[in-house]
């Protein structure tokens, strides 16, 4: 072939290639029939085998009911989902009501001004505002805003125990830090691992860090990291928890293997079921997982449950929590279902037949005076613990992974991981995410 | 018959591959060479930044570490793969009895998903729960827990995935050798050691070859096992440079600075196969078997 025809035949083929990928970029992601007036408004929420068919029969019995447009459910798995939203919102594929955790995971999406202020829905609709907990509204709420409604159960992080290790051990369920020193030399001294953490996933590392400092520092602390205040991650706080932390990981507290123990495959979880650690710090989704993976351990009684133990001249309530404060549905504000996507809003979320199948299904939704039925329901003390510590709580921190910026929180996890193995020090911890 | 321009097939042909090679390969490389030089979290349109993401990368220790890790895995996991799939490779193009069902075994990691390997390297080594801790020896050894060992355990599987393969290469290699070498070398009184040493090896020299260019340019870009086995860990004692790309583009969302990581990959693929070909005389296509 002579080079003259080659360079033809190779930029034509180039034409083609230039041509497909525009059709292709056109034509790009997001379920058909996204957005557009009169269309049927989509709402995007995570992938879950349990509370799927909820939401779906929710949204169905608004579409009977309503004259103000119809919605659809579209789910995701959660890496996808994260990044699918980012791309999505801003273009025409946007979705009209999408699900996000609230704190500065919803933040990020505020101040790109994707999202629609809710203020307005709830001062017209007191009783709205009034129906959901407090504490956990204010997850959504950012200066003074609300950008979303809560639309799935708490999932507050608590301290889980192996009643029966405790007891051969003598050990009582620690309610200070100090406390809980000792509980850790006691049972370190009688061979059992005190607790059980899967050290290769650096979000269950994370749920120590945030109580030691929210007990230490309280609120403020992490409000000001979140908001990126300069010097912010300087407080004296955050290095005396971290100095704390160290000294708890230094007396032998997560044994030697934590750092290839795993949380999805069940690790921790089994090794406090089995017996061979005492404690273990999860979100409250763990008295699920223990009930499906190990029932003959909960049926014996033996899982207990409290809330983190007070540090002694803090700042922080010992009644605050940290955790998933819930899932939050909002608004975009590029949406053009916006009347349906707000009459949705503040109907569907608190009627009393989506509220029960949460129940039902193991949730515990953060509206006000279900206690009773929560009581009620085959887990109903453990339902109800959650329920009234939510509820008490003077504060519920959003997990750090979520509240801060993605580029951050990666940041810190990393930093997190390197710090429980020893290879960084709490004053190289703070020293590096100042620089961040 | 002389061969006449017509008889030759038309420019068109290459249509579908250069079309193929376009806009899989030539088309995200210019867009990712772009990307690098911005800076774009997801949201809206990525805005230029100049050279800052690649100045940054200079400066970023942790990216560096990577890079020597990369290295380190390359040429680990070359010296465990290549002596043993050449090994069992000659032997499977052979006839002994047993041969056939014995490959078979051999074989068998190329059967299965990088997934399901990773996982199951995971459950076996688990330090709880795991098999290798009913094992005399090896019982109190934390093989995916120790920053040091971790390295070790991570090129023990990915060889593990990855020799069936390059066996494969060898064996079909291996049978390529003309019959009649190995006669006239027996005549000659070359017993099979000097067999293997100056009829097998030199013969396989380009298959060591592109079996090499295979593992290190692999080891450029492979990262799944390592995401699911270690996802980088314990800290960072796993991360390579790719998964340092991965986490900091889809976990920190920071597109730029990742691209920025994604062209020094690119450039460090390209320039070791190209490095390899020449410095070896592959692309000289020159025939070992004349006047055979």
């Amino acid at each position: 072939m002579s080079l003259r025809r080659l360079t033809r035949v190779t930029t034509q083929a180039g034409a083609l290639v230039l041509a497909g990928a525009l059709v292709a970029a056109c034509g790009s992601s997001g379920p058909a029939g996204g957005g557009g007036e009169g269309g049927t408004g989509q709402v995007w929420a995570l992938e879950d085998a349990a509370l799927n068919p909820i939401e779906e029969a929710s949204i169905d019995r608004f579409n009977e009911g309503s004259d103000s447009g119809e919605l659809e459910l579209a789910t995701f798995g959660n890496d996808p989902y994260k990044q699918r939203l980012r791309v999505a919102l801003g273009s025409p594929n946007a979705p009209d009501l999408f699900f996000n955790w609230g704190g500065g995971n919803l933040k990020e999406y505020v101040d790109a001004g994707q999202v629609e202020d809710l203020t307005g829905l709830l001062d017209e609709n007191p009783e709205l505002r009034d129906a959901f907990l407090p504490s956990v509204l204010a997850g959504a709420e950012l200066d003074g805003k609300n950008y979303g409604l809560p639309m799935r159960g708490m999932q507050p992080v608590m301290l889980f125990y192996n009643q029966a290790v405790l007891e051969s051990a003598g050990v009582e369920v620690p309610q200070t830090w100090d406390e809980l020193l000792t509980a850790v030399d006691t049972l370190s001294a009688a061979g059992v691992t005190p607790v059980a953490l899967a050290g290769t996933q650096a979000w269950t590392e994370l749920m120590w860090i945030e109580y030691i400092l929210d007990r230490v520092g309280g609120p403020e602390v992490f409000q000001a990291i979140r908001d990126g205040e300069p010097g912010a991650w300087e407080d004296p706080a955050v290095l005396e928890s971290l100095e704390m932390l160290r000294e708890l990981i230094d007396r032998g507290a997560f044994g030697d293997d934590f750092a290839s123990v795993g949380y999805d495959v069940g690790g921790a979880s089994t090794i406090l079921a089995q017996g061979d650690a005492a404690f273990h710090l999860m979100g409250s989704w763990e008295y699920t997982n223990q009930l499906n993976d190990s029932p003959e351990f909960v049926e014996a009684g033996d899982l207990g449950w409290t809330t983190f133990p007070a540090i002694e001249g803090g700042a922080g309530d010992p009644s605050n929590l940290v955790g998933n404060v819930s899932n939050f549905y909002s608004l975009t504000s590029s949406s053009e279902n916006k009347e349906a996507a707000r009459e949705y809003l503040s109907t569907a979320l608190t009627d009393d037949q989506y509220i029960s199948d949460l129940i039902e299904a193991g949730d515990v939704p953060p509206v006000q005076g279900i206690r009773d039925q929560l009581a009620e329901t085959e887990n109903g003390d453990y339902a109800t613990f959650i329920y009234d510590a939510t509820a008490d709580a003077e504060n519920f921190q959003l997990s750090w992974d979520q509240d801060l910026p993605a580029d951050e929180a990666t940041e810190m996890l990393t930093q997190l991981e390197q710090f429980f193995l020893g290879n960084q020090t709490p004053q190289g911890f703070v020293e590096a995410m100042s620089g961040v | 018959m002389a061969v006449t321009r017509q008889d030759r097939p038309s420019g068109w042909y290459l249509a579908p591959a250069i079309t193929f090679f376009g806009a899989f390969a030539v088309l995200p490389m210019v867009l990712v060479v772009y990307l690098s030089f911005t800076s774009w979290n997801g949201f809206g349109f990525p805005a230029l930044s100049g050279a800052e993401n690649w100045t940054r990368l200079i400066e970023d220790g942790r990216a560096w570490d990577s890079l020597w890790l990369t290295l380190l895995f390359m040429v680990l996991t070359w010296l465990v793969q290549t002596p043993i799939a050449m090994l069992i490779g000659v032997w499977a193009a052979g006839r002994q009895r047993n041969r056939a069902v014995l490959s078979s075994f051999f074989f068998l990691p190329l059967l299965l998903s990088t997934a399901a390997i990773a996982l199951l390297w995971a459950a076996v080594l688990d330090p709880n729960f795991g098999a290798t801790q009913a094992l005399p020896f090896l019982g109190g050894v934390n093989f995916l827990g120790d920053t040091e060992l971790v390295v070790y355990t991570v090129v023990w599987v990915i060889s593990w995935q990855y020799i069936p393969f390059h066996t494969l290469l060898y064996q079909a290699a291996a049978r390529q050798v003309p019959q009649s070498l190995y006669e006239a070398a027996t005549l000659d009184g070359a017993g099979r050691y000097r067999q293997f040493f100056t009829i097998t090896l030199p013969l396989l020299k380009y298959t060591v070859i592109t079996s090499t260019v295979l593992m290190l340019v692999g080891s450029v870009t492979t990262f799944d096992t390592i995401l699911i086995l270690t996802g980088g860990g314990p800290g960072t004692a796993t991360r390579i440079l790719p998964l340092h790309m991965y986490i900091t583009g889809f976990s920190g969302f920071e597109f730029g600075y990742a691209s920025a990581i994604a062209v020094l990959l690119l450039l460090l693929g390209a320039g070791l196969s190209l490095a390899v070909t020449s410095a070896t005389g592959f692309r000289k296509m020159q025939s070992q078997q004349e006047g055979m």
